[in-house]
C-alpha cells in the first residue's frame, strides 16, 4: 500500500481516535478529500518542477502518533535555547509532552492544539482563525486532514511575551519511520508582541518526515518574530507549511535557517490585508551531501503602502541542491508598495546546484519592486586577502561564509539564538575560530 | 631577507613577469615604481603567495628558504605582509575579531597557544594609538564601509599587530588624502627597525617624501629596467616614464 492509500485508509480511525464532534470535523473530511483527489505534488507541477517528494514517501511511516515515549531532558537540552528562560512546548513522537514543556495561561495562551481544538472556551477562537489562510494545495490539506496536535498560541492585546517560546519536536525512533503533521495556531492581537522558535529533531537515523502546517494571525501593529531552525539529522525531511495573515502596520518577522535535513521544503506565504504592514523573510542555507532545500515564497500584497523584505542566502556544497521561488503579487490597489529580494547562492562544487526563480505580478502602476539573485563561487581575492594574513583556508572559508550570511544573521532579535546559529555555522564548516562569531 | 633571483610568472599563461632580480637586506626600505601595467602589484601578489599566479621560472627566497611552494598563509607565517591596494570586506567581523585570528593562527603555526587576552588589548591598544585609529573603529565591521583612508590606515594597523619580517605596501598612497597619508606613512616610519624591511610599492613620488626609500627600482614590462637611491624617484616624478620606455626600447 502507497502512502497515500495508507493515509487516506487511517483517517476514520484516526478521526475515532480523537473526537469525531469536534467543530472541525467538517473541515477534516473536507481535507481529506481534497488529499485524495489531488495526491502528493510531482514534478510535473511547476511549483515542484525542482523538487521530487519521491525518495521521501518510499517508507512505511506510522502516519499518526498512538503512544507517548519519554526522554529524559539532558539527552536533548543541546536542541533547546537553555541559556535563558522559555515557555516550552514540546512534542516526542508527535505527542505533547508535559514534563518537558512550560506552557501557560497566565495572560498569554501557550498550550496545544489539540486542548484549542476541544474546549468550548476556544471554540472563537478555533471558528475565526483556524484553516482561514491555510491554503487547500494537497500537502496542507493532508496535514489539515490530521490536524490535532501541534502549539496554540494566543496573545491577547496590548501584551508583549516577556520571553521567547520555543516549539520543539523530537521523534525517538521507537518507529521504524515515523510521519509527523503538526498544526500550529498563533494569534497575535492588536498591538501584541511575541518571538517564537521553532525546531525538528530526529534523534536516530530512523526516516521522519513532518507536514507541518502553521497558521499566524498578526492584528494590527502586532510583532511576530518567528525562527526556524531546520539542522535535522540526514534522514529527517520536513515540508514546512507557513501562512501569515498580517492587519494594519502590523510586522512578521520568519527566520529560516536550513543547515541539515534529506530534503526541506519551505512553503512561506505572506498575505498584506491592511495597510503600512511590514513582512520580513529571510533566510540562511548551508547544505552539503546530497541535501536539498527549497524555499517557495509568496507575499501577496492586497493594499496600499506596505512593504516586504526577501533576503535569502544559500551555500551549497557536495552535490546538494537548492531551490528558491519567490513569488510577489501586488494588486492593484497595492500603490506605493515597497518589495524587496534579494537571493545570493554559493556554490563550493561543481556538482552542487541551486535553481533560483524570482516571479513577479505587479498590477499597480505606482510601485517599487526589486530583485535580484546571483550565484556565484567564493571570492578568490577576499580568500587571499585573508590567507596573506595568515588565516589558513579552511578558516579563512569560514570566515568568508559566514560573513556572507551576516545581513540575515545580524536582524536575530534573540541573542541567544544568533550565538547558538553561529555555533551552528561554525560546526557545519568544521572550523573553531577563536571568538564567537 | 628576501633575494629574488630571475622570476618570471604568469596569469592564465599570460607571462607578466619576465626576470626579476631583487634582494632587499633587513633595516633596508626599497621602493618599486613603475608605469601602470608594469606588473608592480603582480610582483606583489606573487610574493605573498597568491595562487593564480604562476611561477614559471626563478626562485623568491625568504631568510635562505625557498617559500615558493609555500601558501600564502605559511608565507605569513614565516613574516611576509601584504597591504593590500583594495581591502576586502568582511561584513560581520569585526577588526579586532579579525587580527586576533590572524595572530593566533600565526602563532598556533609556531606551536604557541593563544595570545593571552590582557596582552592583546594592550597591544591593541598601543598599535591603534599609533595610528590614530578610534576605539569605536575596532568594533565595526572589518574594512565595510571604512573610507580609503580607513581602510588603508587599518592595514598599517594590521601590519603593526603582526609584526612582520618583511613588509609590503602596495599602492599604499592610492585614494588617501594629505592628512591620512602622513598618519599612514608616520605608523610605517614608527615600525621600521633594524629588523625588517619594506618594500613600497608606488606609482607616484609623493608617499616616499614620507617613507624615504634607500633603493628606487623602476619596473617596466615586468623586469627592473633601472635602480637607483631616492633620487631617482623625483626625476621620475619630474620627467615621468616615457624616457625610462626609451631607454629600454633604444
Amino acid at each position: 500500500m502507497d502512502l497515500k492509500e495508507k493515509l487516506v485508509s487511517s483517517f476514520l480511525a484516526f478521526e475515532e481516535s480523537i473526537d469525531v464532534h469536534s467543530p472541525v470535523h467538517d473541515i477534516r473530511n473536507e481535507a481529506i478529500k481534497t488529499f485524495e483527489t489531488e495526491g502528493f505534488p510531482t514534478k510535473k507541477q511547476e511549483a515542484w518542477k525542482y523538487t521530487s517528494l519521491n525518495a521521501i514517501l518510499k517508507h512505511d511511516y506510522s502516519v499518526f502518533p498512538k503512544q507517548e515515549n519519554t526522554i529524559e531532558y539532558k539527552d536533548i537540552k543541546e536542541y533547546f535555547l537553555h541559556d535563558i528562560d522559555t515557555y516550552k512546548i514540546i512534542f516526542i513522537d508527535g505527542k505533547y509532552s508535559s514534563h518537558l514543556s512550560q506552557t501557560t495561561h497566565d495572560g498569554i495562551d501557550v498550550c496545544l492544539m489539540s486542548s484549542a481544538l476541544n474546549k468550548p472556551k476556544y471554540r472563537p477562537i478555533i471558528e475565526n482563525y483556524f484553516n482561514k489562510i491555510a491554503t487547500k494545495d494537497s500537502l496542507t490539506s493532508l496535514n489539515t486532514a490530521f490536524s490535532n496536535e501541534g502549539a496554540y498560541i494566543h496573545i491577547p492585546k496590548n501584551k508583549l511575551v516577556d520571553k521567547p517560546i520555543q516549539i520543539l519536536h523530537f521523534s525517538t525512533g521507537n518507529e521504524a519511520a515515523l510521519m509527523l503533521q503538526p498544526r500550529n495556531l498563533i494569534v497575535a492581537d492588536e498591538n501584541s508582541e511575541v518571538q517564537i522558535f521553532e525546531r525538528h529533531q530526529s534523534l536516530t537515523d530512523n526516516p521522519v518526515l513532518t507536514n507541518s502546517v502553521t497558521e499566524i494571525f498578526t492584528a494590527k501593529r502586532a510583532i511576530v518574530d518567528y525562527y526556524k531552525l531546520q539542522n535535522d539529522n540526514s534522514n529527517a525531511s520536513l515540508i514546512d507549511n507557513t501562512f501569515v495573515d498580517q492587519k494594519d502596520q502590523s510586522h512578521c518577522l520568519v527566520h529560516t535557517f536550513s543547515f541539515g535535513g534529506k530534503l526541506t521544503r519551505n512553503n512561506l506565504n505572506f498575505y498584506q490585508n491592511g495597510e503600512r504592514i511590514e513582512s520580513t523573510m529571510k533566510g540562511v542555507t548551508i547544505i552539503g551531501d546530497k541535501q536539498h532545500v527549497d524555499h517557495n515564497t509568496l507575499v501577496h500584497h492586497i493594499e496600499p503602502n506596505c512593504e516586504s523584505h526577501q533576503d535569502y542566502k544559500g551555500i551549497f556544497g557536495d552535490s546538494a541542491t537548492g531551490v528558491f521561488n519567490g513569488k510577489i503579487v501586488v494588486e492593484k490597489l497595492a500603490q506605493k508598495t515597497n518589495a524587496f529580494q534579494a537571493n545570493n547562492n554559493i556554490l563550493l562544487s561543481d556538482k552542487a546546484s541551486i535553481n533560483t526563480k524570482p516571479q513577479l505580478e505587479i498590477f499597480a502602476d505606482d510601485v517599487k519592486c526589486s530583485h535580484g539573485c546571483t550565484i556565484g563561487q567564493l571570492d578568490e581575492s577576499a580568500m587571499f586577502y585573508m590567507r596573506s594574513r595568515g588565516i589558513p583556508k579552511k578558516e579563512a572559508k569560514a570566515l568568508l561564509m559566514y560573513a556572507f550570511s551576516n545581513n540575515v544573521l545580524s536582524s536575530v532579535r534573540i541573542p541567544e539564538l544568533k550565538q547558538r546559529i553561529t555555533k551552528v555555522i561554525a560546526n557545519k564548516l568544521g572550523v573553531n575560530i577563536g571568538f564567537d562569531l | 631577507m628576501l633575494k629574488i633571483k630571475d622570476l618570471h610568472a604568469s596569469v592564465e599563461d599570460k607571462p607578466i613577469l619576465n626576470g626579476i632580480n631583487l634582494e632587499v637586506k633587513a633595516g633596508e626600505v626599497h621602493a618599486i615604481m613603475g608605469p601602470n601595467g608594469s606588473g608592480k602589484s603582480t610582483l606583489a601578489s606573487v610574493i605573498a603567495g597568491k595562487e593564480e599566479y604562476e611561477v614559471t621560472k626563478g626562485e623568491i627566497i625568504l631568510e635562505n628558504e625557498d617559500i615558493d611552494e609555500l601558501s600564502a598563509e605559511e608565507r605569513a607565517h614565516k613574516g611576509i605582509f601584504l597591504s593590500f591596494q583594495y581591502p576586502v570586506e568582511i561584513p560581520g567581523v569585526s577588526v579586532t575579531n579579525f587580527i586576533k585570528t590572524a595572530i593566533n593562527e600565526t602563532r598556533k603555526s609556531k606551536g604557541l597557544g593563544d595570545m593571552p587576552a590582557k596582552d592583546m588589548l594592550k597591544m591593541i591598544r598601543e598599535k591603534s594609538e599609533l595610528l590614530e585609529i578610534d576605539r569605536k573603529f575596532l568594533s565595526r565591521s572589518l574594512n565595510e564601509g571604512f573610507s580609503g583612508g580607513e581602510k588603508k590606515r587599518n592595514e598599517i594597523f594590521q601590519m603593526a599587530m603582526l609584526e612582520p619580517k618583511l613588509s609590503i605596501l602596495d599602492e599604499t598612497d592610492s585614494g588617501l588624502d594629505i592628512d591620512a597619508l602622513r598618519i599612514v606613512a608616520n605608523g610605517v616610519n614608527k615600525l621600521k627597525s633594524k629588523d625588517n624591511a619594506v618594500i613600497v610599492i608606488t606609482h607616484y613620488q609623493r608617499l616616499l617624501d614620507y617613507i624615504v626609500p634607500d633603493f628606487v627600482h623602476v619596473l617596466y614590462e615586468g623586469r627592473i629596467v633601472k635602480s637607483g637611491g631616492k633620487e631617482l624617484a623625483h626625476e621620475l616624478e619630474e620627467r615621468g616614464y616615457d624616457w625610462i620606455k626609451e631607454e629600454v626600447n633604444a
